[in-house]
């Protein structure tokens, strides 16, 4: 079974996706997705991916650990609106809308799980005005630029205590 | 298969209303990618086609199609999903790309490498 299927939730995600596209539920969707997400799987074990925190099914789909999800996805959402307005100022020139320079801040991270910190960099470079561009594993530390930096002390306090705190709750 | 002229006013505005402001949204990051100054701030406007500017258009798609009935609408979540995950990644390809010529050429708008770390004797 662990040889046929090593990443089960993968390949059900796959299945899953490969109805929702074909808006079918008939046997030949069925059988044809089941065959794609198996396939699937043999390409991740081929990619070697790290492994994550040993976690069990119970433990990963803990109401905890679901409601962090929640709270981290909200966060997301409203940052997203924040951002965006707050870039799309800058961009128009608006009177007041740019207090600050572009520039490079360097951020300690304490994460090191390897999910964890993609994570992150989706985060942070799906968020107008920043973007991830960096990361030194030996030193721990990541490079992000900034479109509209006043003080580097702030970026790593919103990166740190915003970001990371939520993000290590789920994945370490 | 019933076409535009069937959706009541009720669902037309907010439909209406949500595709001006993603195009307007795709306007403006266009426009960021011409007048920001240097790579690494254009990097920063096509984030803002791909979130909200994205995302509006699809929630009115959601909208116009969920009215109609012709279609299941969870097909804007994936597009959404699709989007929001690929394309940080080739935003950051892009700027680690640059980043490393910058880097080689030894300009001095990009923070050099951090030295190695100390060896534990």
């Amino acid at each position: 079974m662990r040889r046929l299927l090593p990443y089960p939730l993968l390949a059900a995600a796959l299945l899953l996706l490969w109805l929702l596209l074909q808006e079918s539920l008939s046997p030949a969707a069925f059988v044809l997705g089941s065959v794609l997400a198996v396939a699937c799987g043999f390409v991740f074990v081929a990619l070697r991916l790290p492994r994550s925190g040993s976690r069990t099914l119970a433990m990963r789909f803990a109401p905890g650990r679901l409601m962090a999800l929640a709270a981290l996805l909200r966060d997301v959402a409203v940052e997203v609106l924040r951002s965006n307005n707050a870039v799309a100022r800058i961009i128009l020139q608006l009177p007041g809308a740019r207090s600050g320079r572009s520039g490079f801040v360097v951020i300690p991270l304490d994460m090191r799980d390897p999910y964890g910190l993609a994570a992150l960099a989706c985060i942070l470079t799906a968020t107008p005005g920043t973007v991830w561009v960096d990361y030194n594993a030996a030193r721990g530390t990541m490079l992000l630029h900034v479109l509209d930096m006043i003080d580097e002390e702030q970026w790593v306090r919103i990166v740190k205590d915003k970001w990371e705190r939520q993000l290590m709750n789920l994945f370490e | 298969m019933m076409a535009a002229a069937d959706l009541p006013l009720w669902a037309a505005v907010p439909v209406a209303l949500l595709l001006l402001l993603g195009s307007g949204l795709a306007l403006i990051g266009s426009i960021g990618l011409m007048r920001l100054g240097g790579f690494y701030d254009r990097v920063h406007a096509p984030a803002v086609v791909s979130t909200l500017g994205i995302g509006s258009v699809l929630l009115g798609s959601m909208l116009y199609f969920s009215v109609l009935q012709t279609r299941f609408v969870l097909h804007e979540i994936l597009i959404g999903a699709f989007v929001v995950l690929t394309t940080p990644v080739t935003l950051m390809l892009l700027t680690r790309a640059a980043l490393y010529r910058d880097r080689r050429d030894g300009s001095d708008e990009v923070p050099p490498l951090p030295d190695p770390p100390p060896r534990d004797e």
